[in-house]
């Protein structure tokens, strides 16, 4: 399959300023993953203002100096730091002053302050069956299966690239035909009152991921629909444990109206039927730590909590103080409202600290301490904590995590039947 | 991917790695405890790589060890992998010498492993002794 650019695209690429070193780093990503042409995309989300060193920095001014500009609608995902000054990030000097460069510099790029990894709830939720350019593991799994979008997992760089030249290469998630699902995730086999439990979305996602890897799949079994948050968390958990960037639920997502329609009317390759066993495995592997004596923090909020995920932490803390911080992490779309109705206050009075633009596992802000345990309700919290903070970490039900902040040790009430 | 050819120590990887995570930014080191190359620098060495996983932020690390001089002097891949690759095309968009890349099957790897590789600009691999 040979590859080209049209005339307009190579004039682009031609030039000497930011806008062609865009097209050219598209194009070539084009290349290398054997797309035949360009197509062009309505919107962006921005993983690549997350600082992972000073290169990063010096490549998004470039753009810069090169009077780049974002040609569509560009969300920006999660920064190393707080701007909005919630919480306290352990970055030092010259750490911080790059990150916050960075920050800036995909600011005047044109892209939107949005920092957070939920910008499908901070109102950017592109039109189903339209073209985008989305960044981040559960941004891009959210797009493509909940909102019908179409997206490939963008990494550094090409996410940024693609949205400045306002096109992405045609291939992977682009092309319908690579949207039907090969595999059934079938979760007929559990209990109705697991499903309908909170933890049961997490869990199911991480043990989907490891299961289905690159596919894509399709859940049967799922009588009603378990609502925004819980994809959100499915999602999340999937696309931590493995590269899944679009999955369906039969009857529930907008490409699956039924298991059929979902598999395009072909047999799957696989079929996976969970057990309750498999369900209790998968949730006790999200924890990591064994019976410990204490736990010194809980965090919560990855993918960033939604207002109707903070109505149901109001709940759970019912008005009592917490022992050890709870971290809620979230956007400033939500943290603005919370302020508007004096309910920041209220939490942070409770020992919650709000942490908005970021979160506790991309950047410190969990505080150094030997052998500290974390817990949380998040799949992907889970997933990544033991490596990026080194707390070890039990994985329970937000009213679990509640309960265990207030004691400074582990509850756990809600037992998996 | 072209680049100027190299002559260098050669470090066959025993499984694939994720960049991210997976090798210090900063010095080059193979951070990731669990894989079997475990502490070993791919800093200057031809690096052999069976396959990648993991994050699409492989390409800001490369990115970094390109920048700060401790890239690979050169990558030999089973598979062409996109998003590992950019890294390489970000470096020569900002002006930076990138380590030339290319494609050879996982099974030839091994013959090269503790050896001096030579690698000519026009992509010819062969042992230089070692």
């Amino acid at each position: 399959m040979s590859f080209s650019l049209t005339a307009e695209e190579s004039a682009i690429a031609a030039g000497d300023d930011g806008a062609a070193i865009a097209m050219r780093i598209v194009a070539e990503a084009a290349r290398l993953m054997g797309a035949p042409r360009l197509i062009p995309i309505r919107s962006a989300h921005i993983d690549g203002a997350l600082y992972h060193g000073d290169s990063g920095t010096l490549f998004a001014e470039r753009l810069v100096e090169g009077g780049a500009r974002v040609a569509v609608r560009s969300t920006l995902n999660v920064g190393a730091l707080d701007l909005t000054g919630c919480s306290r990030v352990r970055l030092g000097g010259r750490e911080r002053e790059m990150a916050r460069r960075m920050m800036d510099a995909y600011r005047r790029l044109g892209c939107e302050p949005t920092w957070t990894c939920a910008p499908y709830q901070a109102g950017h939720r592109p039109a189903f069956g339209t073209d985008v350019a989305w960044g981040e593991s559960n941004a891009v799994v959210f797009c493509n299966s909940v909102l019908g979008a179409r997206t490939n997992r963008y990494g550094d760089f090409l996410d940024i690239a693609c949205a400045i030249s306002g096109r992405a290469p045609d291939y992977g998630l682009h092309r319908p035909e690579n949207r039907a699902a090969t595999a059934v995730f079938d979760v007929s086999g559990l209990p109705a009152e697991f499903l309908a439990s909170e933890i049961a979305w997490p869990v199911l996602g991480s043990l989907y991921g490891r299961e289905i890897g690159t596919a894509v799949g399709v859940v049967k079994g799922v009588a009603a629909h378990p609502g925004e948050d819980a994809l959100k968390a499915f999602g999340a958990a999937a696309a931590s444990s493995g590269a899944v960037g679009l999955f369906h639920v039969a009857g529930v997502t907008p490409e699956a109206p039924d298991l059929e329609t979902a598999l395009a009317g072909t047999q799957p390759a696989a079929t996976i039927r969970v057990t309750p066993e498999m369900a209790r495995i998968a949730r006790a592997r999200l924890s990591t730590a064994e019976k410990p004596d204490r736990i010194d923090a809980v965090a919560i909020g990855s993918p960033h909590l939604s207002p109707a995920e903070f109505d149901l932490l109001e709940r759970a803390i019912a008005g009592r103080r917490l022992a050890v911080p709870l971290y809620a992490c979230t956007g400033r779309h939500v943290l603005t409202e919370l302020e508007k109705t004096g309910r920041r206050k209220t939490l942070e009075a409770a020992g919650v600290v709000l942490v908005a633009d970021t979160c506790v596992v991309v950047t410190p802000i969990l505080p150094a301490i030997e052998g500290a345990v974390l817990m949380t309700n998040s799949g992907k919290f889970a997933h990544y904590a033991p490596g990026n903070t080194g707390y070890a970490v039990i994985y329970g039900s937000l009213r679990e995590c509640v309960e265990s902040a207030m004691l400074g040790k582990v509850m756990l009430t809600e037992s998996l039947s | 991917m072209p680049g100027r050819g190299v002559t260098a120590s050669a470090l066959v990887l025993g499984a694939p790695i994720s960049f991210w995570g997976g090798v210090d930014p900063g010095s080059g080191r193979i951070a990731d405890v669990r894989h079997p190359e475990h502490g070993e620098s791919i800093a200057g060495r031809v690096l052999f790589l069976p396959g990648t996983i993991g994050s699409s932020s492989a390409s800001a690390v490369l990115l970094e060890l390109v920048h700060n001089g401790n890239a690979p002097a050169a990558l030999v891949l089973d598979e062409p992998d996109a998003i590992l690759l950019l890294g390489l095309v970000v470096a020569r968009e900002m002006g930076l010498e990138a380590p030339l890349a290319l494609r050879l099957p996982q099974p030839r790897h091994h013959a090269f492993a503790g050896r001096i590789v030579r690698i000519s600009e026009d992509g010819r691999l062969e042992n230089a002794g070692g």
